[in-house]
């Protein structure tokens, strides 16, 4: 009897770490319907098992793929596909920094009036809210096939992205440095170069070179559509099952973007 | 600071001369490489198509309307598969995720010579290669349909959840661990109790994050056959069906526009 009450006790007193979510009710609650959820979820997942099984080959044969990666039966097309995919990279991004500089001041609160402010809004609303394939699609639809539609996308794409950052950025400038700028009396022009520029300079300059690591990433993917680069080329690779080439080019995409994360970073840390 | 001499009176500049030839020098080069660029695009297109575009815009704007609400009906299923690809890669993405973000992380990496090298390469593969590009690879390797869809969607977003958990786990407070480790806690104990409750806000904001993320990336995946909503757009697309484009798209920025306000419900609620 002695020896049964110590033990609850001693289960009663032992610590445990603090629950995520302190409500009993809810914690349950919220267990319980993830679980019904991921039942129904694997329920309807149709899986057709003899086609993996079929298809374990071509996985296998697409692992050793990159520890022999063939870089040179195909080496034309990957070449023309790299260069059109970095061509489109710089193009596009400097129209979309071109661009959304304006768009950007324009979406800043603090220095552009309310139907500006909501105009600017608006452009970057719709260029996030679409991905980037999506545009694709509709450009090469418009504009045919070719590396423009791709570039007219990522720049898009871009308007979207750099705008957004810079108008916060711009919101959360130090006004003393503006004012004592507007101060001396300087005009418009003189107070955005002196006032604005120099404050959001350096994070900007960070933000483009994120953006031409991006672009360049993203410009793998409008290819699947016809927008040009290299994405053109990975896509036939696959349709062939030529392996090998497709794990070169990807190998290659991985490489370019890693120098391209090494690079800037350094311009960022010298920048900034 | 700089300055020049005008008539013998000292200006004021904002840089020396040198630095100034320095970044003009930069922007001749850059406005170059620009029109170097610019020439090559040129060149690859062909023109024709591009002065017709506006009619072409308009004839396509015009074939969209008014979208044809019915075909709404077969979205449901399409639109279900699309939420389960997102939510299921989710969750395979953080069985694989969070292994590798401890790997990867300074302080808990068993050896960083070794083992945290092949974790950041694991990390930079997989963010290198967008999720359509693992899609189109899965369908060509299991073939088409939901599974490898959820398969692209976990391989892609292992490298963005590892990232950023791995900078979460970096940024703990070394004191806690410190206390654990003190009370003679095996490594496994100081890893529960010591650093997982100090990140566990930070990983679950990343999850739902890199949900939203998917719900994004997974409307598109049909487009290359790896089920989804996007499968329907393509159909679409090749019949030319523009009345119903026009509904898969309003559906898709719906979706979209749902998803970001629950992960940003959800965040909010977190923090």
């Amino acid at each position: 009897m002695s020896d049964a009450s110590l033990n609850i006790r001693d289960l009663a007193r032992r610590w445990r770490p603090p629950p995520l979510i302190a409500s009993p009710r809810l914690r349950w609650a919220l267990g319980l319907g993830a679980a019904l959820y991921f039942a129904a979820a694997i329920g309807t997942l149709e899986v057709n098992w003899l086609r993996i099984y079929e298809g374990l080959d071509r996985g296998w044969a697409f692992v050793i793929a990159f520890t022999e990666p063939d870089f040179v039966s195909r080496w034309t097309d990957i070449r023309e596909g790299l260069i059109e995919s970095l061509v489109m990279t710089v193009t596009s991004t400097v129209i979309g920094i071109v661009i959304s500089v304006p768009i950007g001041l324009g979406a800043a609160r603090n220095i552009a009036p309310l139907p500006v402010y909501l105009l600017c809004r608006g452009i970057i609303a719709v260029s996030r809210s679409l991905q980037e394939i999506i545009i694709a699609i509709f450009f090469v639809a418009i504009f045919g096939f070719g590396p423009l539609a791709g570039v007219l996308t990522l720049s898009f794409a871009t308007i979207g992205f750099l705008s957004k950052l810079l108008a916060e950025d711009i919101e959360d400038i130090d006004k003393g440095q503006a004012e004592a700028v507007r101060a001396t009396g300087a005009r418009w022009l003189q107070f955005m170069n002196y006032g604005i520029q120099p404050q959001v300079m350096p994070r900007l300059i960070g933000l483009s070179l994120y953006r031409l690591d991006i672009n360049f990433r993203e410009s793998a993917v409008v290819g699947l559509v016809g927008a040009g680069g290299i994405g053109a080329t990975l896509n036939t690779a696959f349709d062939r099952y030529e392996f090998d080439t497709a794990a070169a080019i990807i190998i290659t995409i991985i490489g370019i973007v890693m120098i391209a994360e090494y690079a800037s970073g350094l311009i960022r840390a010298r920048v900034q | 600071m700089p300055s020049t001499e005008v008539a013998g009176i000292k200006v004021w500049q904002r840089r020396t001369a040198g630095r100034q030839y320095a970044i003009w020098f930069g922007w001749l080069v850059g406005t170059a490489l620009f029109l170097y660029c610019w020439k090559f695009v040129s060149d690859a297109t062909t023109w024709f198509f591009v002065w017709d575009a506006p009619r072409i815009a308009g004839d396509i704007g015009g074939r969209m309307v008014p979208p044809r609400w019915a075909y709404m009906e077969k979205l449901w299923i399409p639109l279900w598969d699309t939420l389960n690809i997102a939510t299921l890669g989710t969750a395979l993405a953080i069985f694989m995720a969070v292994p590798v973000a401890f790997l990867a992380a300074r302080n808990t990496t068993p050896s960083a010579t070794l083992i945290r090298p092949i974790a950041l390469l694991i990390i930079v593969s997989s963010r290198s290669i967008n999720s359509l590009i693992w899609a189109l690879l899965l369908v060509s390797i299991i073939g088409p349909g939901v599974l490898a869809g959820t398969i692209a969607i976990g391989l892609r977003s292992i490298g963005f959840m590892a990232k950023l958990l791995y900078e979460a786990i970096e940024e703990i407070d070394a004191k806690q661990v410190e206390a654990i480790s003190a009370t003679g806690a095996s490594r496994w104990q100081v890893m529960a109790y010591g650093i997982v409750p100090q990140i566990m806000p930070a990983f679950a904001g990343i999850t739902v994050f890199r949900w939203d993320i998917n719900i994004r990336e997974s409307t598109v995946l049909g487009l290359v056959g790896a089920g989804g909503i996007g499968l329907q757009l393509q159909a679409s697309l090749n019949v030319l069906a523009w009345p119903q484009v026009t509904v898969i798209l309003i559906v898709i920025l719906a979706t979209v526009v749902f998803s970001e306000w629950v992960s940003a419900k959800v965040r909010h609620a977190i923090i």
